[in-house]
Protein backbone atom coordinates (compact mmCIF):
# COMPACT_ATOMS: atom_id res chain seq x y z
CA UNK A 1 0.00 0.00 0.00
CA UNK A 2 3.11 2.06 0.43
CA UNK A 3 2.03 3.44 -3.47
CA UNK A 4 -0.72 5.75 -2.05
CA UNK A 5 1.70 7.57 0.61
CA UNK A 6 4.89 7.58 -2.19
CA UNK A 7 3.12 8.33 -5.39
CA UNK A 8 0.75 10.13 -3.18
CA UNK A 9 1.21 13.21 -5.47
CA UNK A 10 0.39 11.52 -9.04
CA UNK A 11 -3.18 10.31 -7.53
CA UNK A 12 -3.50 13.81 -6.32
CA UNK A 13 -2.53 15.17 -10.04
CA UNK A 14 -4.27 12.36 -11.90
CA UNK A 15 -7.65 13.56 -9.30
CA UNK A 16 -6.71 17.32 -10.45
CA UNK A 17 -6.36 16.93 -13.70
CA UNK A 18 -9.94 14.78 -14.06
CA UNK A 19 -11.94 16.95 -11.88
CA UNK A 20 -10.95 20.23 -14.25
CA UNK A 21 -11.62 18.31 -17.26
CA UNK A 22 -15.14 17.24 -15.23
CA UNK A 23 -15.97 20.54 -14.24
CA UNK A 24 -15.68 22.30 -18.04
CA UNK A 25 -17.47 19.39 -20.00
CA UNK A 26 -20.28 19.67 -16.70
CA UNK A 27 -20.45 23.13 -17.54
CA UNK A 28 -20.46 22.43 -21.56
CA UNK A 29 -22.83 20.00 -21.34
CA UNK A 30 -25.59 21.57 -19.37
CA UNK A 31 -25.55 24.71 -22.09
CA UNK A 32 -25.26 22.48 -24.57
CA UNK A 33 -27.65 20.39 -23.65
CA UNK A 34 -30.17 23.36 -22.61
CA UNK A 35 -29.80 24.60 -25.96
CA UNK A 36 -30.38 21.34 -27.53
CA UNK A 37 -33.28 21.06 -25.32
CA UNK A 38 -34.82 24.22 -26.12
CA UNK A 39 -34.41 23.04 -30.23
CA UNK A 40 -36.08 19.90 -29.29
CA UNK A 41 -39.70 21.38 -27.94
CA UNK A 42 -39.15 24.47 -30.58
CA UNK A 43 -42.25 24.75 -32.49
CA UNK A 44 -40.30 25.09 -35.50
CA UNK A 45 -40.33 21.24 -36.95
CA UNK A 46 -36.98 22.27 -38.43
CA UNK A 47 -34.93 23.09 -34.96
CA UNK A 48 -37.02 20.45 -33.84
CA UNK A 49 -35.79 17.62 -36.16
CA UNK A 50 -32.14 18.83 -35.38
CA UNK A 51 -32.50 18.21 -31.90
CA UNK A 52 -34.15 15.04 -32.18
CA UNK A 53 -31.17 14.19 -34.94
CA UNK A 54 -28.66 15.48 -32.37
CA UNK A 55 -29.86 13.57 -29.47
CA UNK A 56 -30.11 9.90 -31.71
CA UNK A 57 -26.63 10.46 -33.02
CA UNK A 58 -25.10 11.20 -29.09
CA UNK A 59 -27.26 9.17 -26.95
CA UNK A 60 -26.50 6.11 -29.31
CA UNK A 61 -23.29 5.97 -29.68
CA UNK A 62 -20.52 4.59 -27.31
CA UNK A 63 -18.34 7.56 -26.12
CA UNK A 64 -15.37 5.26 -27.14
CA UNK A 65 -16.57 6.26 -30.92
CA UNK A 66 -17.23 9.88 -30.02
CA UNK A 67 -13.84 10.24 -28.88
CA UNK A 68 -12.41 8.59 -31.30
CA UNK A 69 -13.26 10.90 -33.77
CA UNK A 70 -12.80 13.56 -32.00
CA UNK A 71 -8.85 12.37 -30.72
CA UNK A 72 -8.18 11.36 -34.21
CA UNK A 73 -10.75 12.94 -36.85
CA UNK A 74 -10.41 16.28 -35.91
CA UNK A 75 -6.36 16.37 -36.19
CA UNK A 76 -6.83 14.46 -39.57
CA UNK A 77 -9.19 17.21 -41.07
CA UNK A 78 -6.26 19.73 -39.45
CA UNK A 79 -7.85 21.10 -36.45
CA UNK A 80 -6.20 21.31 -32.50
CA UNK A 81 -9.51 21.94 -31.39
CA UNK A 82 -7.89 25.24 -31.38
CA UNK A 83 -11.94 26.76 -32.24
CA UNK A 84 -12.00 26.48 -28.06
CA UNK A 85 -9.64 29.03 -28.15
CA UNK A 86 -12.58 31.71 -27.46
CA UNK A 87 -11.67 34.52 -25.57
CA UNK A 88 -12.85 33.54 -21.63
CA UNK A 89 -12.03 30.10 -22.39
CA UNK A 90 -8.52 30.70 -23.16
CA UNK A 91 -7.67 32.19 -20.00
CA UNK A 92 -9.43 28.84 -18.15
CA UNK A 93 -7.09 26.44 -20.43
CA UNK A 94 -3.72 28.51 -19.57
CA UNK A 95 -4.11 28.71 -16.29
CA UNK A 96 -5.65 24.73 -15.86
CA UNK A 97 -1.47 24.09 -17.05
CA UNK A 98 -3.12 21.35 -19.34
CA UNK A 99 -3.24 23.34 -22.41
CA UNK A 100 -2.41 20.19 -24.72
CA UNK A 101 -4.76 19.59 -27.80
CA UNK A 102 -5.87 16.18 -26.29
CA UNK A 103 -7.24 17.49 -23.61
CA UNK A 104 -9.59 19.48 -25.61
CA UNK A 105 -10.59 16.85 -27.81
CA UNK A 106 -11.52 14.75 -24.62
CA UNK A 107 -13.11 17.59 -23.87
CA UNK A 108 -15.05 17.81 -27.00
CA UNK A 109 -15.93 14.60 -27.07
CA UNK A 110 -17.17 14.66 -23.15
CA UNK A 111 -19.35 17.55 -23.87
CA UNK A 112 -20.74 16.77 -26.98
CA UNK A 113 -21.71 13.05 -25.67
CA UNK A 114 -23.47 14.12 -22.15
CA UNK A 115 -25.44 16.95 -23.60
CA UNK A 116 -27.54 14.47 -25.23
CA UNK A 117 -28.81 12.89 -22.01
CA UNK A 118 -28.45 17.02 -20.32
CA UNK A 119 -31.16 17.42 -23.14
CA UNK A 120 -33.21 14.34 -21.52
CA UNK A 121 -32.88 15.21 -18.60
CA UNK A 122 -34.25 18.64 -18.97
CA UNK A 123 -37.14 17.26 -21.00
CA UNK A 124 -38.01 14.53 -18.91
CA UNK A 125 -38.57 17.36 -16.10
CA UNK A 126 -40.45 19.82 -18.77
CA UNK A 127 -42.79 16.59 -19.92
CA UNK A 128 -43.11 16.59 -15.98
CA UNK A 129 -45.07 19.75 -16.04
CA UNK A 130 -48.72 19.49 -16.90
CA UNK A 131 -49.59 20.52 -20.62
CA UNK A 132 -52.14 22.69 -19.21
CA UNK A 133 -49.59 24.94 -18.07
CA UNK A 134 -47.96 26.42 -21.57
CA UNK A 135 -51.44 26.22 -22.86
CA UNK A 136 -52.66 28.47 -20.81
CA UNK A 137 -49.48 30.61 -21.25
CA UNK A 138 -50.08 30.52 -24.90
CA UNK A 139 -53.23 31.25 -24.74
CA UNK A 140 -52.24 34.37 -22.94
CA UNK A 141 -50.11 35.39 -25.75
CA UNK A 142 -46.51 34.86 -24.00
CA UNK A 143 -44.16 33.71 -26.71
CA UNK A 144 -42.83 29.78 -26.75
CA UNK A 145 -39.33 32.04 -24.83
CA UNK A 146 -41.73 33.69 -22.57
CA UNK A 147 -43.77 30.62 -22.06
CA UNK A 148 -40.36 28.21 -21.02
CA UNK A 149 -38.91 31.75 -18.81
CA UNK A 150 -41.98 32.08 -16.65
CA UNK A 151 -44.01 29.21 -16.53
CA UNK A 152 -42.47 25.99 -17.68
CA UNK A 153 -38.87 26.16 -16.26
CA UNK A 154 -39.41 27.27 -13.12
CA UNK A 155 -42.01 24.47 -12.65
CA UNK A 156 -39.48 21.70 -14.45
CA UNK A 157 -36.28 22.31 -12.66
CA UNK A 158 -36.65 20.46 -9.84
CA UNK A 159 -37.99 17.27 -11.45
CA UNK A 160 -35.10 17.60 -13.79
CA UNK A 161 -32.46 18.42 -10.92
CA UNK A 162 -31.79 14.76 -9.81
CA UNK A 163 -31.64 12.75 -13.33
CA UNK A 164 -29.23 15.74 -14.69
CA UNK A 165 -27.26 14.65 -10.96
CA UNK A 166 -27.30 11.31 -12.44
CA UNK A 167 -26.00 12.52 -16.25
CA UNK A 168 -22.96 13.88 -14.46
CA UNK A 169 -22.41 11.28 -12.13
CA UNK A 170 -22.04 8.67 -15.28
CA UNK A 171 -20.29 11.56 -16.99
CA UNK A 172 -17.48 12.06 -14.11
CA UNK A 173 -16.93 7.94 -14.32
CA UNK A 174 -16.85 8.26 -18.27
CA UNK A 175 -13.70 10.46 -18.01
CA UNK A 176 -12.08 7.40 -17.37
CA UNK A 177 -11.76 6.66 -21.05
CA UNK A 178 -9.65 10.01 -22.30
CA UNK A 179 -6.52 8.41 -20.64
CA UNK A 180 -6.79 5.97 -23.95
CA UNK A 181 -7.14 9.18 -26.24
CA UNK A 182 -3.73 10.60 -25.15
CA UNK A 183 -4.82 12.35 -22.54
CA UNK A 184 -1.50 12.13 -19.78
CA UNK A 185 -2.00 12.30 -16.01
CA UNK A 186 -5.96 12.05 -15.28
CA UNK A 187 -7.00 9.60 -12.58
CA UNK A 188 -7.26 6.20 -14.95
CA UNK A 189 -4.16 7.00 -17.30
CA UNK A 190 -1.78 7.55 -14.02
CA UNK A 191 -2.86 4.00 -12.55
CA UNK A 192 -1.98 2.57 -15.82
CA UNK A 193 0.95 4.33 -15.80
CA UNK A 194 2.37 3.25 -12.33
CA UNK A 195 1.16 -0.32 -13.02
CA UNK A 196 2.39 -0.81 -16.51
CA UNK A 197 5.32 1.41 -16.26
CA UNK A 198 6.48 1.62 -13.28
CA UNK A 199 5.32 -1.84 -12.03
CA UNK A 200 3.61 -0.69 -8.91
CA UNK A 201 0.87 -3.82 -7.80
CA UNK A 202 -2.33 -3.16 -9.37
CA UNK A 203 -4.40 -3.78 -6.42
CA UNK A 204 -3.43 -0.63 -3.92
CA UNK A 205 -3.13 1.56 -7.04
CA UNK A 206 -6.90 0.60 -7.91
CA UNK A 207 -7.91 1.42 -4.53
CA UNK A 208 -6.18 4.97 -4.72
CA UNK A 209 -7.85 5.97 -8.14
CA UNK A 210 -11.29 4.14 -6.52
CA UNK A 211 -10.91 7.05 -3.77
CA UNK A 212 -10.41 9.50 -6.03
CA UNK A 213 -13.30 8.66 -8.21
CA UNK A 214 -15.29 8.52 -5.24
CA UNK A 215 -14.39 11.70 -3.81
CA UNK A 216 -16.33 13.14 -7.12
CA UNK A 217 -18.81 10.84 -7.33
CA UNK A 218 -20.06 9.99 -3.28
CA UNK A 219 -20.96 13.78 -2.47
CA UNK A 220 -22.90 14.37 -5.68
CA UNK A 221 -25.14 11.58 -5.19
CA UNK A 222 -25.47 12.03 -1.71
CA UNK A 223 -26.81 15.92 -2.44
CA UNK A 224 -28.97 13.81 -4.62
CA UNK A 225 -30.04 11.74 -2.27
CA UNK A 226 -31.09 14.89 0.14
CA UNK A 227 -32.20 16.65 -2.79
CA UNK A 228 -34.90 13.83 -3.10
CA UNK A 229 -35.98 13.36 -0.15
CA UNK A 230 -36.87 16.61 0.64
CA UNK A 231 -38.75 17.10 -2.81
CA UNK A 232 -41.07 13.49 -1.70
CA UNK A 233 -41.89 15.88 1.89
CA UNK A 234 -42.73 19.18 0.21
CA UNK A 235 -45.11 16.76 -2.60
CA UNK A 236 -46.52 15.33 0.48
CA UNK B 1 -66.19 48.17 -39.04
CA UNK B 2 -68.10 47.28 -35.70
CA UNK B 3 -71.17 45.38 -37.58
CA UNK B 4 -68.61 42.70 -38.90
CA UNK B 5 -68.68 39.68 -37.21
CA UNK B 6 -65.86 39.48 -34.48
CA UNK B 7 -65.00 35.28 -35.51
CA UNK B 8 -65.54 34.03 -38.48
CA UNK B 9 -65.00 30.02 -39.76
CA UNK B 10 -64.84 29.11 -43.08
CA UNK B 11 -65.41 25.66 -44.51
CA UNK B 12 -62.71 24.90 -41.42
CA UNK B 13 -61.61 21.45 -41.77
CA UNK B 14 -59.39 19.23 -39.17
CA UNK B 15 -58.27 16.06 -38.86
CA UNK B 16 -56.89 13.85 -35.96
CA UNK B 17 -55.04 11.32 -37.83
CA UNK B 18 -57.51 9.28 -39.93
CA UNK B 19 -60.63 11.03 -37.52
CA UNK B 20 -62.24 13.84 -39.35
CA UNK B 21 -62.79 16.46 -35.69
CA UNK B 22 -63.97 18.99 -37.82
CA UNK B 23 -66.22 18.83 -40.99
CA UNK B 24 -66.95 21.75 -43.23
CA UNK B 25 -67.57 24.04 -40.17
CA UNK B 26 -69.19 27.36 -40.95
CA UNK B 27 -69.54 29.71 -37.97
CA UNK B 28 -69.66 33.29 -37.16
CA UNK B 29 -69.41 35.42 -34.48
CA UNK B 30 -70.60 38.80 -34.12
CA UNK B 31 -69.55 41.24 -31.51
CA UNK B 32 -71.31 40.52 -28.18
CA UNK B 33 -72.76 38.02 -29.16
CA UNK B 34 -72.86 34.95 -26.85
CA UNK B 35 -72.36 31.43 -28.48
CA UNK B 36 -72.93 28.49 -26.57
CA UNK B 37 -72.00 24.95 -28.48
CA UNK B 38 -73.34 22.11 -27.08
CA UNK B 39 -73.33 18.64 -28.05
CA UNK B 40 -72.34 14.75 -27.24
CA UNK B 41 -68.71 13.72 -26.04
CA UNK B 42 -66.24 14.00 -28.38
CA UNK B 43 -68.23 15.79 -31.34
CA UNK B 44 -65.32 18.41 -31.69
CA UNK B 45 -66.86 20.76 -29.32
CA UNK B 46 -63.01 21.47 -27.05
CA UNK B 47 -61.41 21.21 -30.53
CA UNK B 48 -63.88 24.29 -32.13
CA UNK B 49 -63.05 26.27 -29.47
CA UNK B 50 -58.95 25.95 -29.47
CA UNK B 51 -59.03 26.36 -33.17
CA UNK B 52 -60.09 29.78 -32.74
CA UNK B 53 -56.79 31.01 -31.17
CA UNK B 54 -54.87 28.54 -33.20
CA UNK B 55 -54.65 26.09 -29.92
CA UNK B 56 -55.13 23.54 -32.31
CA UNK B 57 -54.07 24.79 -35.88
CA UNK B 58 -56.34 23.33 -38.82
CA UNK B 59 -55.87 21.75 -41.77
CA UNK B 60 -58.03 23.37 -44.22
CA UNK B 61 -60.56 26.39 -44.26
CA UNK B 62 -60.23 30.11 -42.84
CA UNK B 63 -60.68 31.68 -38.98
CA UNK B 64 -60.79 35.17 -39.17
CA UNK B 65 -60.58 37.07 -35.36
CA UNK B 66 -61.66 40.47 -35.88
CA UNK B 67 -61.01 40.62 -39.69
CA UNK B 68 -57.88 38.89 -39.63
CA UNK B 69 -56.72 35.64 -40.70
CA UNK B 70 -55.16 34.01 -37.78
CA UNK B 71 -50.98 34.32 -38.52
CA UNK B 72 -48.95 31.22 -38.30
CA UNK B 73 -47.06 30.39 -35.23
CA UNK B 74 -44.72 33.19 -34.12
CA UNK B 75 -44.95 36.86 -32.18
CA UNK B 76 -48.08 37.84 -34.74
CA UNK B 77 -50.19 34.68 -33.31
CA UNK B 78 -49.11 35.50 -29.57
CA UNK B 79 -50.48 39.00 -30.28
CA UNK B 80 -53.82 37.80 -31.66
CA UNK B 81 -53.84 35.05 -28.46
CA UNK B 82 -53.47 38.06 -26.23
CA UNK B 83 -57.03 39.68 -27.56
CA UNK B 84 -58.64 35.98 -27.05
CA UNK B 85 -59.02 34.74 -23.29
CA UNK B 86 -59.19 31.07 -22.42
CA UNK B 87 -60.57 29.70 -19.93
CA UNK B 88 -60.48 26.10 -19.42
CA UNK B 89 -61.87 22.99 -17.80
CA UNK B 90 -59.12 22.19 -15.76
CA UNK B 91 -58.46 25.87 -14.55
CA UNK B 92 -54.71 25.33 -15.92
CA UNK B 93 -53.66 28.07 -13.12
CA UNK B 94 -50.02 28.66 -12.73
CA UNK B 95 -49.09 26.29 -10.37
CA UNK B 96 -45.61 28.71 -8.85
CA UNK B 97 -47.07 31.82 -9.27
CA UNK B 98 -49.49 33.24 -6.48
CA UNK B 99 -53.35 34.53 -7.66
CA UNK B 100 -52.43 37.87 -7.47
CA UNK B 101 -49.52 36.80 -9.92
CA UNK B 102 -51.44 34.38 -12.37
CA UNK B 103 -53.38 37.35 -12.93
CA UNK B 104 -50.80 40.06 -13.27
CA UNK B 105 -48.08 37.66 -15.92
CA UNK B 106 -50.15 38.44 -19.23
CA UNK B 107 -50.46 42.49 -19.15
CA UNK B 108 -46.78 42.77 -17.35
CA UNK B 109 -44.93 40.71 -19.88
CA UNK B 110 -47.14 40.23 -22.99
CA UNK B 111 -48.36 44.12 -23.27
CA UNK B 112 -45.96 45.08 -20.80
CA UNK B 113 -47.64 47.40 -19.20
CA UNK B 114 -46.89 48.90 -15.80
CA UNK B 115 -46.68 46.98 -12.69
CA UNK B 116 -48.85 49.53 -10.46
CA UNK B 117 -51.07 49.75 -13.51
CA UNK B 118 -51.86 45.91 -13.21
CA UNK B 119 -51.79 45.17 -9.92
CA UNK B 120 -54.56 47.58 -8.92
CA UNK B 121 -56.62 46.39 -12.20
CA UNK B 122 -55.72 43.13 -11.44
CA UNK B 123 -56.91 43.65 -7.71
CA UNK B 124 -60.47 45.06 -9.23
CA UNK B 125 -60.99 42.03 -11.42
CA UNK B 126 -60.42 39.62 -8.23
CA UNK B 127 -62.67 41.78 -6.29
CA UNK B 128 -65.30 41.29 -8.78
CA UNK B 129 -65.35 37.42 -8.87
CA UNK B 130 -64.79 37.57 -5.47
CA UNK B 131 -61.36 36.17 -4.93
CA UNK B 132 -59.62 39.39 -3.70
CA UNK B 133 -59.11 38.21 -0.20
CA UNK B 134 -56.64 34.92 -1.62
CA UNK B 135 -54.84 37.20 -3.81
CA UNK B 136 -51.46 35.82 -1.81
CA UNK B 137 -52.80 32.41 -2.23
CA UNK B 138 -51.31 29.66 -4.39
CA UNK B 139 -53.42 27.97 -6.43
CA UNK B 140 -53.23 24.67 -4.60
CA UNK B 141 -54.65 26.45 -1.61
CA UNK B 142 -58.23 27.18 -3.23
CA UNK B 143 -61.27 25.14 -3.84
CA UNK B 144 -61.79 24.09 -8.33
CA UNK B 145 -64.89 27.10 -7.92
CA UNK B 146 -62.43 29.86 -6.69
CA UNK B 147 -59.43 28.48 -9.46
CA UNK B 148 -62.09 29.10 -12.02
CA UNK B 149 -62.79 31.93 -11.29
CA UNK B 150 -59.07 33.40 -11.13
CA UNK B 151 -58.70 31.77 -13.98
CA UNK B 152 -61.81 34.06 -15.31
CA UNK B 153 -60.05 37.04 -14.23
CA UNK B 154 -56.50 36.29 -15.23
CA UNK B 155 -57.90 35.80 -18.79
CA UNK B 156 -60.13 39.16 -18.35
CA UNK B 157 -56.61 41.32 -17.23
CA UNK B 158 -55.70 40.89 -20.38
CA UNK B 159 -58.92 42.77 -21.74
CA UNK B 160 -59.59 40.57 -24.34
CA UNK B 161 -61.80 41.13 -27.31
CA UNK B 162 -63.62 37.88 -27.08
CA UNK B 163 -63.54 34.81 -24.60
CA UNK B 164 -63.64 31.04 -25.35
CA UNK B 165 -64.52 28.65 -22.25
CA UNK B 166 -64.40 25.01 -23.01
CA UNK B 167 -66.80 23.28 -20.47
CA UNK B 168 -65.58 25.66 -17.76
CA UNK B 169 -67.93 23.97 -14.90
CA UNK B 170 -67.43 20.63 -15.79
CA UNK B 171 -64.69 19.62 -13.44
CA UNK B 172 -66.43 21.53 -10.56
CA UNK B 173 -68.43 20.17 -7.65
CA UNK B 174 -71.87 20.67 -8.25
CA UNK B 175 -72.09 23.07 -5.13
CA UNK B 176 -68.82 25.40 -7.00
CA UNK B 177 -71.03 25.43 -10.57
CA UNK B 178 -73.35 28.13 -9.72
CA UNK B 179 -70.50 30.94 -8.44
CA UNK B 180 -68.54 30.12 -11.69
CA UNK B 181 -71.71 30.56 -13.81
CA UNK B 182 -72.99 33.59 -11.86
CA UNK B 183 -69.71 35.67 -13.02
CA UNK B 184 -70.03 34.10 -17.01
CA UNK B 185 -73.79 35.39 -17.25
CA UNK B 186 -72.45 38.71 -16.05
CA UNK B 187 -69.97 39.11 -18.41
CA UNK B 188 -72.51 38.06 -20.74
CA UNK B 189 -74.93 40.83 -20.04
CA UNK B 190 -71.96 43.52 -19.99
CA UNK B 191 -71.57 42.64 -23.55
CA UNK B 192 -68.33 40.13 -23.81
CA UNK B 193 -68.13 38.23 -26.93
CA UNK B 194 -67.97 34.55 -25.71
CA UNK B 195 -67.88 31.13 -27.26
CA UNK B 196 -68.86 28.99 -24.40
CA UNK B 197 -68.83 25.09 -24.79
CA UNK B 198 -70.97 23.42 -21.36
CA UNK B 199 -73.34 21.02 -20.50
CA UNK B 200 -75.37 24.01 -17.99
CA UNK B 201 -78.17 24.25 -19.83
CA UNK B 202 -79.26 26.37 -17.42
CA UNK B 203 -76.74 28.35 -19.00
CA UNK B 204 -77.54 27.96 -22.42
CA UNK B 205 -81.02 29.20 -21.93
CA UNK B 206 -80.21 32.29 -19.95
CA UNK B 207 -77.57 34.02 -21.10
CA UNK B 208 -76.69 32.71 -24.66
CA UNK B 209 -77.83 34.86 -27.97
CA UNK B 210 -77.24 31.88 -29.73
CA UNK B 211 -77.25 27.85 -29.36
CA UNK B 212 -74.97 25.69 -31.55
CA UNK B 213 -75.54 22.02 -31.54
CA UNK B 214 -72.58 19.98 -32.74
CA UNK B 215 -72.40 16.00 -33.34
CA UNK B 216 -69.44 14.04 -35.52
CA UNK B 217 -67.55 16.82 -36.11
CA UNK B 218 -70.30 19.06 -37.94
CA UNK B 219 -72.46 21.93 -36.57
CA UNK B 220 -76.07 20.35 -36.97
CA UNK B 221 -77.92 23.33 -35.98
CA UNK B 222 -78.19 27.05 -34.68
CA UNK B 223 -81.24 28.30 -33.37
CA UNK B 224 -81.95 30.94 -30.46
CA UNK B 225 -82.06 29.20 -26.88
CA UNK B 226 -86.11 29.06 -26.92
CA UNK B 227 -86.07 27.76 -30.34
CA UNK B 228 -83.42 25.01 -29.75
CA UNK B 229 -84.91 23.83 -26.38
CA UNK B 230 -88.51 23.99 -27.42
CA UNK B 231 -88.38 22.96 -31.22
CA UNK B 232 -85.10 21.08 -32.24
CA UNK B 233 -85.29 20.33 -35.65
CA UNK B 234 -82.81 17.64 -36.04
CA UNK B 235 -82.81 13.84 -34.82
CA UNK B 236 -79.63 14.01 -33.37
CA UNK B 237 -80.27 16.85 -31.47
CA UNK B 238 -83.81 15.68 -30.24
CA UNK B 239 -81.87 12.43 -29.11
CA UNK B 240 -78.96 14.53 -27.56
CA UNK B 241 -81.75 17.16 -25.49
CA UNK B 242 -84.28 13.83 -24.43
CA UNK B 243 -80.69 12.09 -22.67
CA UNK B 244 -79.80 15.42 -20.89
CA UNK B 245 -82.84 16.71 -19.73
CA UNK B 246 -84.21 13.47 -18.15
CA UNK B 247 -81.68 13.82 -15.95
N1 LIG C 1 -54.91 15.56 -29.62
C1 LIG C 1 -55.74 14.64 -30.12
N2 LIG C 1 -55.26 13.61 -30.84
C2 LIG C 1 -56.09 12.68 -31.36
N3 LIG C 1 -57.42 12.69 -31.24
C3 LIG C 1 -57.97 13.70 -30.54
C4 LIG C 1 -57.15 14.73 -29.94
N4 LIG C 1 -57.96 15.60 -29.30
C5 LIG C 1 -59.21 15.13 -29.50
N5 LIG C 1 -59.22 14.01 -30.23
C6 LIG C 1 -60.42 13.26 -30.67
O1 LIG C 1 -61.19 14.13 -31.46
C7 LIG C 1 -62.57 13.96 -31.18
C8 LIG C 1 -63.18 15.28 -30.76
O2 LIG C 1 -62.61 15.66 -29.53
P1 LIG C 1 -63.05 16.95 -28.73
O3 LIG C 1 -62.96 18.13 -29.62
O4 LIG C 1 -62.29 16.97 -27.47
O5 LIG C 1 -64.59 16.62 -28.45
P2 LIG C 1 -65.56 17.21 -27.35
O6 LIG C 1 -64.91 18.39 -26.71
O7 LIG C 1 -66.80 17.54 -28.08
O8 LIG C 1 -65.80 16.10 -26.36
C9 LIG C 1 -62.65 12.89 -30.11
O9 LIG C 1 -62.96 11.66 -30.74
C10 LIG C 1 -61.28 12.85 -29.51
O10 LIG C 1 -60.97 11.56 -29.07
MG1 LIG D 1 -64.30 18.71 -24.74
Amino acid sequence: MNVLIDKFDVFAGGFWLTLQICVLAAIGALILGAVVAVLRISPVPPLRAVGTAYVTVFRNMPLTVVMFFAAFALPALGSNADFLRIPGLDVVFTRLGTDLPYFRFALIALTLYTAAFVCEALRSGINAVPPGQAEAARSLGLTFGQNLRYVVLPQSWKASIVPLGSVIIAMIKNSALIGFFGVVGDLSQSADQLTSAEGYAFIPVAIGISIGYLIMTVPLGALLDRIERRQAVAAR
Amino acid sequence: MTDEALIVLENVNKWFGPLHVLQDVDLSVARGEVVVVIGPSGSGKSTLCRAINRLEPIDSGRIIFDGQALPAEGRELARLRSEVGMVFQSFNLFAHKTILENVMLGPVKVRKEKKAVVQDRAMSLLERVGIANQAEKYPAQLSGGQQQRVAIARALAMQPKALLFDEPTSALDPEMVGEVLEVMTSLAREGMTMVVVTHEMGFARHAADRVVFMADGQLVEQATPDEFFANPRSDRAKDFLSKILTH
